[in-house]
């Protein structure tokens, strides 16, 4: 028996649709990265407005955030810089970044030596998976960087 | 003026000298100015909290400028150090200009 295949015939409208998911697949990938790039940018030009020439070191900071956030809505955050937090010597400001968020600015954190410790915990949003910054100035002018990867399931901003 | 509901945690009694932890909570939509509303599809206004200041005895010892990102009913917890008895005053603002006002009593023995 000889199977019969039926063919049929390609509509107009399939074509256009095709063309059509096509068109916008290459759209998507030629405009997010960009994006993306301009997001990165942002954070950069940011950073560096606040802080001007001044080198940023490593350490001091510890970040407290999930590997991998379900909800973008409200992700864990905790920070922790190493000071004396004494009269000479303590953490002015700390600042946090979200490298992809539709507003990278998240967060300005100031604190006194009355503060004791330049410790805090809060949540934040996450559009999707990124880097966070944490950006802390000394009340010496010292300026000190970490950041951390999060992987996000579930973005949250917007919708 | 949106309503907005807060709940802060101070140590009721602490020790001169010692470090003790605040722990704030204020009940706020955060409105990120993301979202889109789904039968308009217009963007929603945004409206947050930008502003949030910690006082001990009047004086200014912690203070946050939030963003978008910070989540709804912002959670924050810090740290103050025990200088003396008084008072100390939590004060949340919004882009509306609302302001909300917390505040707790402390006694440093």
């Amino acid at each position: 028996m000889v199977r019969k295949i039926e063919m049929q015939p390609v509509s107009r409208r399939d074509i256009l649709g095709f063309a059509g998911a096509a068109a916008f697949t290459a759209v998507a990938t030629s405009l997010f990265p960009k994006a993306a790039d301009a997001a990165m940018a942002d954070v950069d030009a940011a950073i560096k407005q606040l802080i001007g020439s001044t080198e940023t070191m490593a350490g001091r900071i510890t970040i407290e955030l999930p590997q991998i956030a379900e909800n973008g809505n409200t992700v864990p955050l905790g920070f922790e810089v190493e000071s004396p937090m004494t009269d000479s010597d303590y953490v002015k400001s700390v600042h946090v970044f979200a490298e992809k968020n539709p507003f990278p600015d998240v967060a300005t954190f100031r604190f006194t030596p009355a503060s004791a410790r330049a410790k805090v915990s809060t949540r934040m949003r996450l559009a999707k998976t990124q880097n966070v910054i944490v950006v802390a100035q000394m009340s010496d002018g010292s300026v000190y960087m970490a950041k951390t990867e999060v992987k996000v399931t579930i973005g949250g901003c917007g919708g | 003026m949106a309503k907005a509901k807060a709940r802060v945690k101070v140590p009721k009694t602490v020790a001169k000298g010692e470090i003790f932890q605040v722990k704030t909570l204020i009940s706020h939509k955060m409105e990120s100015g993301q979202r889109k509303d789904k039968k308009t599809g217009e963007k929603i206004p945004r409206l947050i909290i930008n502003s949030f200041v910690c006082k001990y005895n009047g004086e200014e010892v912690f203070a946050c400028d939030w963003h978008p990102a910070i989540s709804a009913n912002p959670y924050t917890a810090f740290y103050l150090k025990a200088s003396e008895s008084g008072s100390i005053d939590f004060i949340w603002t919004d882009d509306e200009g609302g302001v909300f006002e917390k505040s707790a009593d402390i006694t440093v023995t």
